[in-house]
């Protein structure tokens, strides 16, 4: 048997998408998706399912798409996961189903995350959203974050019947989906589409409500809920403590991405003001560090990614860091940033950094970067994005007293996803630390289920 | 949408409104502050709030005409409504129960804040002081209001139009050197009249509360672009303050940091910066 190629996802001209904030995969055709699921071999003992943190019946619904029947493809991926147009897109694949996958070993895992994509672009291109599963329940239940793992855990509640209300600080849903993600990565059109479904169905939001602020956890008890799941996020960012940090155009990921995605200031007609910058250097080198490159480089910047252990060990995803490249990021490897200099009015100039090898495996199994001595050199820019990882929102753990944190900030839960006060849950970034979107809603599902049993045994 | 319920311009730079939010008036405690954004594409902005009241579930926010946002508020009438409001934010003033006498020290539109403060010492018993300096008889706001919440109000204008002529400072330095002990001293006003403020109570070697406002967009701990650094270490403003103490803030850091966008014009995929 010869083995046929995956099939490629056709995307957006590098020239031509750096000068826009449109989608750059642009998703299968019916063609193409019938080509790539044809190669799926339905294997007995699926390896892909396993690699899906929510356990999807992967060779089921690419058996549906062979057949021509996409609904029923929808229908399956939907029984394990609530946002697929989302996971389709972002899920960092070849960690997950895809390098499980039993062909990855033969050089070419199914493409399973543009099949999914393509699953739920059709359906949600030809179907509302199913209304009113009816609220056969008494308790009601707040979810704290209207995030993945809020969102996620909503809709299942809601299946369940049961009458929820999501509290969001923020003026909209979607917590990272939202404010973090770039549109080129994730059109918020999917995003919001998914949460007006929500709404549909019955689930009620509440935006600019900040829980610890407003009420806190245990006075959403005094006002009737019965049960309570916390899905506030990583979204605190973290700085370099290096000198300089402090000076003007000197920025965390979160920040300038908030002002573009969340508050366009990327767009004439919107008040939010940014400092793009003429030459950009991003710090880190993860999904967030690419986001924010990718972002300043459609906004005319030269951008530099300054990261301090070599290509291989780039922690963003694979497909992000080819994109980059493609959009003429510069990669700065094995260089540490050591101190940032200002100009005599406060803003950024330049950056100085020193070259590194990479030494003896560290506690993580990476190879771990030792300074070259004497190797300082300077990078001139006036914009620098700081993207080095995020900790839990502080917000509950300052208002909450009886809730249990472990040293990270990070909520501790049981499996089960509850914390160690009663009826209150909880789970994603705020558990885990900054993670993924899928096991933040993953996470949010197994609560849903635990919170489902707590309330039927009261 | 919140609803405003009324408007009322206090003099050619000042202007207070009193906006419905039920869910932030239930809960507001002296020193915490809104974050509000007037349309879909309006900026997030922070404000103080000077009062609410409970049963009515409004507060009230008294501002500077600045730049766009402030001005663009100005134009939002009675009975008409912005898009989002979020709040109360920020630690809530440490209020001293059992101190001997205390200092609250307002500058022109920071006494919109000074206000509160005053009036929660004081109706927790506490004998407080309050020096409020403005620039001009003109600009002399809330002055009713905070003398019928303190116990001896000194007013200051830059041009003695309005009570003794000078700065603030120059008023506490002759309060201390004329004996009066202070516990605590709360300075909310210019970054600038916060740091001499910290000069003077250092050496005296007074407790001194300052309220931080460096720009803010979230406010709930997110971007990080509220960093302050204070006894060396960053903080969050929004989350850790907006209140620190005085005596280990760098205030030429904060001074800096809030004139980013003094001169940078919106640019969009020109990638052009007009510094
Ligand atoms: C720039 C960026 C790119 C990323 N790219 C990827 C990717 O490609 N693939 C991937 O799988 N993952 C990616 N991630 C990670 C992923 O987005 C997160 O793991 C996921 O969003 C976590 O979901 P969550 O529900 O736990 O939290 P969040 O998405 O952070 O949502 C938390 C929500 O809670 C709200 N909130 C916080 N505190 C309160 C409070 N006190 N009261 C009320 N509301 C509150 C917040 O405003 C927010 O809306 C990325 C993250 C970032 C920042
Ligand atoms: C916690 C806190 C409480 C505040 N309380 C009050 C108050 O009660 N009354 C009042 O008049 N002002 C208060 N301010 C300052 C107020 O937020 C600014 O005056 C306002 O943001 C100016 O916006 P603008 O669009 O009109 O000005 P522009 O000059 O057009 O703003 C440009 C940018 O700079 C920011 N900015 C400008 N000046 C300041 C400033 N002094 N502080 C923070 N950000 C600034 C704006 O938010 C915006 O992002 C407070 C600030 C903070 C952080
Ligand atoms: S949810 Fe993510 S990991 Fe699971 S099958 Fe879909 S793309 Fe793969
Ligand atoms: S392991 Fe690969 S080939 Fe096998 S069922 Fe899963 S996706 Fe298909
Ligand atoms: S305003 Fe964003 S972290 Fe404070």
């Amino acid at each position: 048997m010869t083995l046929k190629q995956r099939v490629p996802m056709p995307l957006q001209d590098a020239q031509e998408r750096i000068r826009n904030f449109d989608e750059v995969a642009l998703g299968y055709t019916i063609e193409q998706a019938q080509q790539e699921a044809d190669r799926c071999l339905n294997c007995r003992n699926p390896r892909c399912v396993t690699g899906c943190p929510v356990n999807i019946n992967i060779p089921a619904f690419i058996h549906k798409i062979t057949q021509g029947d996409y609904d029923g493809a929808y229908e399956i991926i939907t029984q394990s996961n609530s946002l697929p147009a989302v996971c389709g897109r972002v899920c960092p694949q070849e960690n997950q189903c895809e390098g499980s996958c039993w062909l990855g070993m033969k050089g070419g895992s199914v493409s399973i995350g543009n099949l999914e994509r393509f699953v739920a672009d059709y359906y949600n291109s030809h179907s509302h959203c199913a209304t009113d599963p009816a609220i056969t329940k008494q308790s009601r239940v707040a979810i704290v974050g209207a995030g993945p793992s809020g969102l996620a855990c909503a809709g299942e509640l809601n299946r369940l019947g049961y009458p929820v209300t999501i509290f969001e600080a923020l003026s909209i849903g979607g917590g990272v989906l939202n404010y973090g993600i770039p549109e080129f990565r994730l059109p918020k059109r999917i995003v919001n589409q998914e949460i007006d479904c929500l709404l549909t169905k019955g689930v009620q939001l509440i935006t600019n409500r900040v829980i610890g602020r407003n009420e806190n956890i245990q006075e959403l008890f005094d006002e009737g809920y019965k049960a309570v799941f916390i899905g506030t996020g990583a979204g605190l960012p973290g700085f370099l403590g290096i000198k300089g940090e402090e000076l003007k155009g000197v920025y965390s990921a979160n920040e300038y991405l908030t002002r573009v995605n969340l508050m366009h200031a990327d767009k004439p007609d919107y008040a939010t003001p940014l400092f793009i910058g003429k030459k950009v250097v991003v710090i880190g080198g993860g999904n967030v560090a690419m986001d924010g490159a990718r972002v300043a480089r459609r906004l005319g910047a030269e951008v530099h990614i300054v990261y301090r252990r070599a290509f291989e060990q780039l922690p963003a995803r694979h497909e992000e860091v080819i994109h980059a490249q493609e959009e003429g990021i510069i990669f700065d490897l094995l260089t540490n940033p050591v101190s940032i200099v200002g100009d005599e009015k406060g803003f950024v100039s330049r950056i100085e950094c020193q070259r590194m090898t990479l030494g003896q495996p560290d506690a993580s199994g990476r190879a771990r970067p030792v300074a070259v001595k004497g190797s300082n050199f300077f990078i001139d820019c006036d914009c620098i994005i700081v993207a080095v990882g995020t900790t839990p929102n502080p917000l509950i753990r300052m208002t909450t007293p009886n809730l249990q944190f472990n040293k990270h900030g990070c909520v501790v839960i049981q499996e089960n996803g509850l914390t160690s006060m009663q009826g209150v849950y909880a789970g994603g970034d705020a558990v885990t630390g900054a993670a993924t979107v899928i096991s933040a809603m993953g996470a949010g599902k197994i609560a849903a289920t635990s919170i489902d049993e707590y309330l039927s045994s009261l | 949408m919140f609803t405003i319920t009324k408007r009322v311009r206090l003099n050619s730079c000042l202007s207070q409104i009193t906006i419905s939010a039920p869910a932030i008036a239930h809960k507001a405690l002296a020193g915490q502050f809104v974050v509000l954004r007037i349309d879909e594409k309006g900026e997030r902005i922070p404000l103080t709030i000077s009062w609410c009241d409970k049963h009515q579930g409004t507060v009230t926010l008294i501002y500077q005409l600045i730049g766009n946002t402030t001005k663009q508020l100005d134009t939002v009438m009675e009975g008409d409504s912005i898009l989002d409001l979020v709040g109360p934010l920020g630690v809530p003033t440490h209020i001293d129960s059992y101190a001997d006498r205390v200092c609250v020290i307002g500058g022109g539109v920071g006494n919109a804040i000074a206000y509160p403060v005053a009036k929660a010492h004081f109706n927790n018993d506490v004998p407080v002081d309050v020096i409020a300096g403005y620039k001009n008889a003109d600009f002399v706001i809330l002055e009713d209001k905070i003398r019928s919440h303190c116990d001896n109000l000194y007013l200051v204008t830059d041009d003695g139009s309005a009570g003794d002529k000078g700065f603030v400072t120059a008023k506490l330095s002759q309060l201390l050197d004329e004996g009066v002990k202070y516990d605590h001293v709360f300075a909310i006003g210019p970054i600038i009249m916060m740091k001499k403020v910290c000069e003077i109570t250092a050496k005296h070697n007074i407790k001194t509360t300052v309220s931080l406002n460096p720009i803010m967009v979230d406010g709930i701990g997110m971007c990080g672009g509220c960093r302050v650094v204070v006894g060396g270490q960053v903080k969050f403003a929004c989350v850790d303050g907006p209140d620190f103490d005085g005596h280990l803030v760098d205030f030429d850091g904060l001074i800096s940091r809030n004139s980013m966008y003094d001169n940078v014009h919106k640019c969009n995929l020109t990638g052009e910066v007009h510094k």
